[in-house]
């Protein structure tokens, strides 16, 4: 039942995490200048959780594929992904300089069929339900295979968990009692309208919700890679499907965007661009 | 256009205080800023969760008030679908979805933004009506009569996003709830459209006349209820008819206009283009996600026989 063994906390490389997500930030500061409008503060506000889910948490298998899925339900953070996958060469760099052009491959949201993507979000509140049937179907194979079970890792963020659907998920999932699914909530408090907390003050507290609907659930600071990685690989697993809630802040690198609600959606204009190059954090934690 | 809408909304609900707004987690046009400071508790925004957005209007049109659901298209329509057609259209409640975005305006934003189809699905409930107006102007039209004594039961109101230039200055023929729009009259052609792709439809037209053709260009911004009358008026006065309409091409205007021209076994000829039935995997601007999809000026004159 349980999910395959995982690897051991100090396998993962915190200062060369902070490296990369500097490159991969800048890499979307570049993109932002090709185009009228981005979701830059959604992108950096996720982009030390999904570094960690790629270089850390996720296995990979002899041939070096990934064993392990990772599914970006808040979509509209897909640049982090994008740039990730970039640097791996699954995507040529041609698509990010070609984002959202007439005859370009990627577009705002991930598309389902385009190369490392593995479903098409965008609308919220899609994300979770998938990932809950994609880590059932990973059991039921591993089993009839006799093979270890592949981990989902999907990430949400704090805007789509107010989605009834993804609660529809939540519930789903801990009856299904899929250990083999890792969510995490990017929760920076923001959504398109304002605060999080004043959208919804009953929104918190979230840890004991995810916790009363039958997960495994720990709060970590979600720019702090190595936090995160630590929290996922200590699970226990044992039947729970296990949720990290991230504190994180939207826009995090680029002190002016941070907690900015207009960096939602929003190219830098070339000053701007330039200022944001001279002040890009490498981010701690 | 949505400017304009929220312009008008907040301009009515002074003097009527009926009128509620409720979001979901979407910025607010402009003027929608005013509204919601002067009358806060008459403006709701629910987070992103459509369902109770549609559910709340429900429950305040059932005590009497007269709610705006807004939202981008596809989360005002397709995520609370049920919500729509049982809270809304089932109990026939006067309540206004609008939908900005409709068609695949926001054509950077991938598939599952593209409402694509909308005009089929709301157009498909019984009791729902739909307005699709054209530009600045059309939309306030569209917003005066939705606040007024004569409306009734569920809308949907359908936008673009903002900025549409005005096309209706010159139009021959006012905004009437139920009535196609003659914005110029001809004979040898007339070219039937609502909404954005309008514009479209008045640059073909002039394409048109700059080649001697004398043109039609008919605005049906109450794309539901259809004005049969006026349609069949549309067919009989010209040898030639194209539809051009940014949606689906079964259960909207097109395939209505077919249907009318069978049943009074129409002489013109009789041409509709809309978008394909297929998920076109697509970004650019708004006019290459509809040339993408076969509609576009220099196919609207090819089918007008220009
Ligand atoms: C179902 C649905 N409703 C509305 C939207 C429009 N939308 C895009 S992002 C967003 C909210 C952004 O806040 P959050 O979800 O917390 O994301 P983050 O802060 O990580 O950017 C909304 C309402 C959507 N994409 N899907
Ligand atoms: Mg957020």
């Amino acid at each position: 039942m349980s999910a395959a063994p995982r690897r051991l906390a100090n396998d993962f490389d915190t200062t060369a995490a902070r490296e990369r997500c500097y490159r991969l930030r800048r890499r979307i500061l570049d993109v932002s200048q090709h185009v009228s409008a981005l979701h830059v503060a959604p992108a950096f506000s996720c982009m030390e959780i999904v570094d960690c889910i790629y270089h850390g948490l996720m296995r990979k298998d002899e041939s070096g594929a990934y064993l392990d899925t990772f599914l970006m339900s808040k979509g509209h953070g897909c640049m982090t992904q994008y740039a990730i996958l970039e640097s791996h060469g699954t995507l040529p760099r041609s698509a990010l300089d070609e984002y959202c052009t007439k005859d370009g491959l990627l577009g705002a949201h991930p598309d389902y069929g385009t190369p490392g993507i593995a479903a098409s979000t965008g609308s919220l509140g899609h994300g979770l339900g998938m990932a809950v049937g994609m880590a059932v179907a990973e059991r039921n194979a591993a089993k009839a295979k006799g093979r270890p079970v592949p981990t989902i890792y999907t990430v949400l963020s704090d805007g789509e968990v107010q989605e009834g659907s993804t609660w529809e998920a939540v519930m789903m999932a801990s009856t299904l009692g899929v250990d083999n699914l890792v969510a995490v909530v990017d929760n920076n408090d923001f959504q398109s309208l304002g605060r999080t907390s004043e959208t919804h003050p009953s929104f918190y507290p979230l840890v004991e919700k995810f916790q009363a609907f039958g997960w495994e659930t720990v709060e970590v600071n979600g720019h702090d890679a190595g936090a995160v990685f630590r929290a996922v690989t200590a699970r226990k697993g044992a039947g729970k499907p296990f949720m990290t809630v991230a504190k994180t802040v939207k826009g995090r690198g680029v002190k002016y965007m941070e907690s900015v609600p207009i960096w939602h959606y929003r190219a830098p204009n070339p000053a701007e661009y330039k200022q944001a190059l001279e002040i890009l954090e490498k981010v701690q934690s | 256009m949505r400017n304009k809408f929220a312009e008008a909304l907040y301009r009515l609900s002074r003097s009527d205080p009926r009128i509620h707004i409720v979001v979901a987690d979407i910025s607010p046009a402009g003027p929608m800023n005013e509204f919601r400071k002067e009358f806060p508790e008459r403006f709701i925004n629910v987070g992103v969760a459509e369902q109770s957005m549609i559910g709340i209007c429900a429950g305040l049109a059932l005590k009497g008030m007269l709610p705006f659901a807004y939202t981008i298209a596809t989360f005002a329509l397709y995520r609370p679908f049920e919500m729509v057609r049982d809270d809304l259209c089932y109990q026939n409640l006067p309540v206004t979805v609008v939908g900005i975005g409709g068609g695949v305006i926001y054509s950077t934003l991938g598939g599952t933004h593209y409402a694509q189809e909308d005009i089929t699905i709301a157009g498909a409930i019984p009791n729902m009506s739909i307005l699709a107006p054209c530009d600045p102007a059309e939309a306030t039209a569209a917003t005066e009569y939705l606040v007024g004594a004569d409306r009734k039961g569920p809308c949907y109101l359908r936008f673009g996003k903002a900025g549409e230039p005005d096309i209706t200055k010159d139009a021959i023929e006012p905004f009437r709830f139920g009535k196609l729009r003659y914005l110029r009259r001809g004979r040898d052609v007339a070219i039937l459209s609502y909404g954005v792709t309008m514009g479209l439809a008045v640059k073909a037209a002039a394409a048109l006349a700059d080649k001697g053709k004398s043109v039609s260009v008919i605005g049906c911004p109450t794309v539901k209820p259809l004005d049969r009358e006026g349609v069949i008026e549309v067919l009989r006065s010209h040898p030639r008819v194209v539809v051009a309409e940014e949606n689906a091409p079964r259960g909207g205007l097109a395939s209505e206009v077919k249907s009318v021209a069978w049943d009074i076994q129409a002489r013109c000829a009789l041409q509709t283009i809309t978008l394909k039935d297929e998920f076109v995997h697509c970004y650019g601007s708004h006019e290459d996600l509809l040339a993408a999809h076969g509609l576009s000026v220099p196919a609207i004159v090819a089918a007008a026989g220009g």
